[in-house]
Formats: structure tokens, sequence, C-alpha cells
């Protein structure tokens, strides 16, 4: 639809009133980018008196946020007489719950995604995407208040677990964030296979399980890597599932069974107390710039894998 | 060996199906503790009237009128953007340009920023740079938008659901036939006119779509609200911009994580969980009709 310069044509208060929305219409896109770029300046420039200013250097550097404190220990203990701040718990915290979601997300949504592309009737499939999408709806504290309240009481009974919220309860919440994701990028990719592969498959002799498993499934893997990739990026970043449902206690342990303490629950626990401009409102400023940046990578390489399956299923059929 | 190619076939078929089912289980058995925890504790006192006893008893108005307050704010930001946004995108952009190509790389990757990030922003942008900016600017100094206030909160959920009204309404303009705009053009209708007269009128429901999308999306999340203008109790309504305000996901998030007595406090807490995912609810179902309408008149076209 593009037709440059055609406002030239016109004469007079048309050609102003023509100009003048064109560059309100333009403005608005440009303002997109201007908002992501403006999220990265602001977080960063609250970050970076932690990398540049010497009052804070006195606290914290980050150095010492990667070491262990004096005492030979990883601590996050930000109030206190002396505040130490070692980021490897909040780390491994953020990984493990990440890990737990991630084992159930992305099973679940893939495999489901393969049923509604290859095998569940038309009207079955106009059902199961909009219920996906009602799940994406569920608001996260939603999905907090139900894995605090309801999925912490059935796992400790069933299990008896000693740390009523641990990350295995957090993760079955935060799986629920990351599955809308993961089905809607993977049944993208399944439906974007040309139907002439799963043609000739057939005339082949295969069976349609064979097909999907041995054509559509390898056909679309940049696909269903983007969507385990996209869906990294959400379990990293979500904030009020892991606040309600972790126990916050900042521990470096790896068993799933414990309870932990991710980067975005720190920002949300904290930030509401910190004096501004201390030391501590500044680290937490970078963590939320650190968490911007893996995000941002992530979806980066998400959205890289899904352009090569375009040009990939594009190339083929070219050939 | 036929038979065994058969049954993993049958086996594999079966287990995606599972796992379809266990998904839709999922959200059913969210959907059904709720309502059954919920509903019995939902009056229409607990809808209209104050929070009582610390919160343990009355009602959660102000939290029901804050949040409408608040996404009705943002729907006023966020609606006219995207929408222009898109009109660019769709009909004014040549689809090659480097523009174009970034202004999508950048809205995909706004819909990745985590909320709590949004939090940030809103903080170091709204209230510490814009805000206290107003401040020095207009009041003297005086603190008056300097501070968490519903303006700042319902900016910073308008960044946020920018990408949901954006890509809704590009679906719809796509939705809207190209020879209707060569009709136009052929007419001798100006880029404009063809957008005004032509392209909207035909794709309101697409644009409905976004905005509901958008307003189900502010009414949920909490992360970006924390530190930018939600209150835990106010004994007032917010009436002017710079107030605080209660609203409803961040009442939960307080009554789940800091009531004094859980015990006491969870019939209205569940009342309160299933008033916002009703509301929620409500709003997605819509838009999921509407889009599906909008997706089927896209195939035909």
């Amino acid at each position: 639809m593009d037709r440059p310069g055609d406002e030239l044509l016109l004469k007079g208060r048309r050609r102003i009133v023509e100009t003048l929305l064109e560059t309100a219409v333009r403005s608005s896109a440009v303002l997109v980018i201007a908002a992501l770029v403006l999220i990265f300046v602001f977080v960063a420039k609250e970050a970076l008196p932690l990398l540049t200013s010497g009052d804070v250097h006195k606290e914290v550097t980050p150095w010492t946020m990667l070491r262990q404190q004096q005492d030979g220990e990883f601590v996050w203990q930000p109030v206190s007489e002396k505040p130490k701040y070692s980021l490897p718990p909040l780390l491994v915290g953020t990984l493990k719950v990440s890990v737990v979601a991630l084992l159930i997300a992305i099973p679940l949504a893939i495999l489901a995604a393969i049923f509604t592309s290859e095998f569940a009737p038309q009207q079955l499939r106009e059902l199961v995407k909009p219920v996906v999408e009602l799940l994406a709806g569920i608001p996260s504290v939603v999905i907090g208040f139900f894995a605090l309240m309801v999925v912490a009481t059935w796992l400790q009974d069933a299990f008896g677990f000693i740390f009523r919220l641990n990350a295995i309860t957090a993760g079955i919440g935060l799986s629920l964030a990351v599955i809308p994701i993961v089905f809607t990028v993977a049944e993208d990719a399944l439906s974007a296979v040309p139907q002439t592969f799963r043609d000739g498959s057939l005339a082949l002799g295969a069976n349609r399980w064979q097909t999907a498993w041995r054509v559509v499934l390898p056909a679309a893997t940049p696909g269903v890597f983007a969507a385990c990739v996209l869906g990294f990026g959400r379990a990293v970043g979500e904030t009020m599932i892991v606040l309600m449902a972790s126990g916050n206690a900042a521990v470096m342990s790896f068993d799933p069974r414990e309870s932990f303490r991710s980067f975005s629950a720190t920002i949300a626990a904290e930030l509401g107390e910190v004096v501004y401009g201390s030391p501590h409102y500044h680290v937490l400023f970078f963590i939320g710039a650190f968490l911007f940046v893996i995000t941002f990578l992530l979806n980066l390489a998400g959205h890289w894998y899904v352009g090569r399956l375009r040009a990939r299923l594009e190339g083929k059929l070219k050939a | 060996m036929r038979r065994w190619i058969k049954f993993v076939g049958l086996a594999f078929t079966s287990l995606t199906g599972l796992a379809c089912l266990i998904i839709v289980a999922m959200l059913a058995i969210i959907l059904g503790n709720i309502a059954v925890h919920g509903w019995p504790r939902l009056s229409w006192e607990f809808i209209t009237g104050q929070p009582r006893a610390g919160m343990t008893a009355g009602g959660i108005f102000p939290a029901i009128f804050g949040t409408a307050a608040l996404v009705l704010l943002m729907t006023l930001a966020v609606v006219p953007l995207g929408v222009a946004a898109a009109i660019y995108l769709h009909e004014y952009a040549w689809q090659g340009s480097k523009l174009v190509h970034v202004v999508r790389l950048a809205l995909a990757n706004l819909a990745g920023v985590p909320a709590i990030v949004f939090g940030l922003f809103g903080l170091g942008f709204f209230i510490k740079f814009v805000g206290a900016g107003m401040d020095r600017a207009f009041f003297g100094g005086a603190l008056a938008f300097g501070q968490p206030c519903i303006l700042w909160a319902a900016l910073t959920l308008a960044v946020l659901t920018l990408p949901t009204v954006v890509v809704a309404t590009e679906e719809a303009l796509r939705a809207v036939p190209r020879s209707y705009r060569e009709v136009a053009y052929a007419a001798g209708a100006t880029r404009w006119q063809v957008v005004r007269y032509v392209v909207l009128p035909q794709s309101v429901s697409g644009i409905l779509t976004g905005t509901i999308l958008a307003v189900s999306r502010g009414a949920g999340e909490v992360a970006p609200i924390m530190f930018t203008g939600a209150a835990y109790y106010l004994p007032y309504l917010p009436v002017k911009l710079n107030d605080q305000f209660m609203e409803l996901g961040y009442h939960i998030y307080v009554l789940t994580t800091q009531s004094p007595d859980v015990e006491a406090t969870k019939p209205i807490l569940y009342a309160t969980v299933f008033v916002l995912l009703v509301l929620t609810f409500a709003l997605n179902l819509t838009a999921v009709l509407i889009r599906s309408r909008i997706r089927r008149r896209l195939r035909a076209a």
C-alpha cells in the first residue's frame, strides 16, 4: 500500500492535513521503538552508580556480588548492619524454578501442539486454541494465589515436603504461565509446515504418527526451539507467581524441595522499602537491567529461530 | 511388525491427546476451585462495601473502583497510540523499509520484557524523571507528581499493553480486503480518507478486541503498579490524577502474603480472586469470540 509522496499531488489545506496526519501516525510507530529504548535507558541509569559511584562501592561492587562474603558463604542480606549482596543464591533460585517449570511446560505444550495441529479434528482445534488463550489470560497474581493456597497444600499432603513453599510448588504455578506461550509458538510452527510434506509422507505409506514425528516435527524444529527459548524468557521474568509461592528464602541450594528466591521476586519484595538512592536501590535496578538484557536476548533468539523456520520452509518449497 | 507400528502410533496419538487434556484440566481445576470457594462469600455488600477490621472483613469497592479508574486511564493512553502505530505499519509504510522492521522487532521485544522491569521503568522514568521534573517546573518543587500515583501506574501499564493493541489492530486491518482500498483510491480519495472512511470503520471490531485484551491484561498485572501507585489500604477513592489507589490484583497479593490472620481472611480472599477472575475472564472470552469472527473473515477474504 505504499505510494510515497502522494500528498504532493494535493493542494492547500488538504495537503497540510495529509502531511500532518502521516507525521502523527509515523511518530506513534517511532514511539514504540522509543518505549523499548527508554525502558532500558532508565533502568540502566539507576543501575549505573553500582559501577561508577565511590559511595556505593564502600558497600557493594559488582565483584563482591559474585563472590562469597567474608564468612565464606554466599549470602543475600541487604538489610542488616553489614549488608551482604551475593547474587549466586538468587541465580540458583531463578534457574531452579525455571527448570522445574520448563520440565513440566515444554513436554505438555509441545505434545498438545502436535495433537492440535496434526491429529485433532477441525472443531476440536477451534476449541483448544481459545482454551489456551484463556489460560494465558489468567492474571499471574491469581496463579500465584492458587499455587500458594491450594497447590502447596496438595503437594505437602502428598509428598510431605519440609518446606511448604518450594521450587516444585512455584514451578508448577510458573508452568501455567509458560504453557500458553510455548503452545502458541509451537503450534504456529507446526501449522506452517506445508501440507505437501504430509501428503508426500502419507503417500509413501507412513501412517499419521510417523508423519507427525518424523516429517512434520523435524521440519518445524527451529520454530519448536523458538517456543522453548521464549518460554524460558517468560519463566525467568515472571514475578508474582514466584514471589508468592517461592518462600522467598535466599538459600544457596540446588534442591527443588527447598524454598528459594528469584531475581524478579527480590526486586518486587524489596523495592518498596528501599531508601531512594541507597546502594541497595541501585543493586535492585542492576538486577532489573540484567533481567531486561537476558529476556531481550532470549526474545531476539526466539524470533531469529522463527525467521529461520520461515526461510527454511519457503526455501524448501522453491526447490 | 505392522501391529507394533499401529500400537506405537496409537500410544503416541493418545499421549498428545492426553497432554491437551491435562492443559484443559488445569484451567478447569483453577476456575472450579476458585468458583466453588469464592462464590458463597460473594454478595452485593461485598462488592459495594469498604474493607473493615484490618481488611479481614467488609468489601472491596475501593479496589474495584481503583482498578476501573486505572484501566480507563490506561486505555485512553494506549488505544490512540497503538491504533496509530498499527495504521502506520499496515497502511502507510512500505513493508520492506528498515523502520517497519525495527518497529516490529521492538514490538516483539516489548512484549517479552518482564512485568517487574516495567515497574522499575515506571519508577525511574515516570516518577523520578517526568514527575519530579513537572514538580520542579510547575509546582515550585512541592511534591505533586514526583510520587507514586494513578497517572504513572496507568501510563506504565499503557507501555506494557502497547504490543497487544498494535498486534490486534494490525490483524484487523489485514482482514479488510485490498479491493476496498483500491476502489477508494480510484475514486480519488487521499490516503487519510481511505484510512478514515474505509479501513477504520471495517476494523472497529479488531480494535475493540485489542482494547479488551489490553484492559484484561492491565487489570491483572500487579508487578508494574506495586511501586508506581498502588496502595495497601486507602480510606478515600482516587479522584485526582496524582492520588494513590487500591487495586484488585494488588489487594489479592497483600491479603495473601501480609495478612496477620490467613484463615480469617481466606473467605474474603477467595471472593476477591473470584471477582478479578470473572472480570478478566469475561473480557478475554469476549475478545476471543470477536477475534474468531475476524479470523473467519480473514480466511474468507
